[in-house]
């Protein structure tokens, strides 16, 4: 049963990151390059611009779904499981899901990169 | 990609290993938080190396959203978890900590990893035309056939 908990709470983990992830992805997409608009208008127009975009807190408020998550995942599970699980997990997770939703183009190379990534930090935290 | 874009990927990954390792020390001193005793959280924040160590992960954040706002999520993730690799070495090196084969191992996958993204274009979606006409405001929708000649040359250029 309480493998199950443990389980649980690292997909629930995942899936608020690759969210948190995505959407702020997609915010920071839609606020466009702030170097190019810090460099034309100063950093209140790039505060600004962060500010007024709904995926942008969307996105803060996914992420902390997922960051008490974790935090409740680790009172049940041990740290050595739940933390690289979680994080190689979710490395898997925001490839499919940048394909997806951000319309990336994933290619080979990225694939390649997101399962040694995903690979290594469980081997590092484990 | 320019010098300073580089300078934002290493913020990335300094910023997050640090800010971890402070906030990691300083929550290890300020001892147990239980769901029971929420303000010993408060207190915890007192800790200077807790303080410290927030301060650093709102940098990364900071930086991490710069990051994004020029280049894909599957190019920004894999600079990130260069930090781990960042958080070994000071381990072994600084620490005198002993590092075992395994993890080594998975210093070497994340390292390739990151070399196999780092040689590719940094930008291949397509939420927002090229940095000519960035004033004028209106994030154009993904297209149905995506051009991937024309991103790819956008990625290159930036």
């Amino acid at each position: 049963m309480r493998h199950v908990y443990t389980w649980s709470g690292i997909l629930i983990v995942v899936i608020f990151s690759v969210i948190g992830d995505i959407l702020m992805a997609r915010a920071m997409k839609q606020v466009g390059d702030v170097h190019e608009w810090f460099r034309r208008s100063g950093l209140w127009t790039v505060v600004g611009r962060i500010l007024s975009n709904s995926n942008f807190f969307l996105a803060v408020s996914a992420m902390a779904v997922a960051f008490f998550s974790l935090l409740f995942s680790l009172s049940w599970g041990d740290v050595s499981l739940v933390a690289p699980a979680a994080a190689s997990l979710t490395f898997i997770g925001n490839a499919f899901a940048a394909k997806i939703f951000l319309h990336e183009k994933v290619d080979r190379r990225r694939w390649i990169a997101a399962l040694l990534v995903a690979g290594g930090v469980a081997l590092l935290a484990g | 990609m320019t010098f300073r874009k580089y300078l934002v990927l290493a913020g990335v990954t300094v910023f997050a290993a640090a800010g971890d390792s402070m906030l990691s020390h300083g929550m290890k001193q300020a001892g147990n938080v239980s769901l029971h005793h929420l303000q010993s959280l408060l207190l915890a924040v007192t800790n200077p190396w807790v303080a410290l160590g927030i301060l650093l992960l709102l940098a990364f954040f900071a930086s991490y959203m710069n990051a994004l706002s020029w280049a894909d999520l599957t190019y920004v993730l894999p600079a990130t978890s260069l930090g781990y690799v960042l958080l070994a070495l000071v381990a072994k090196f600084a620490l005198h900590e002993q590092v075992s084969p395994l993890r080594w191992l998975g210093i070497a996958l994340i390292s390739g990893g990151v070399s196999f993204v780092a040689g590719g274009p940094a930008l291949t979606s397509h939420h927002e035309e090229p940095a000519k006409d960035i004033l004028a405001d209106s994030p154009t929708p993904s297209a149905s056939s995506p051009n991937t000649a024309h991103a790819a040359s956008v990625g290159v250029k930036r």
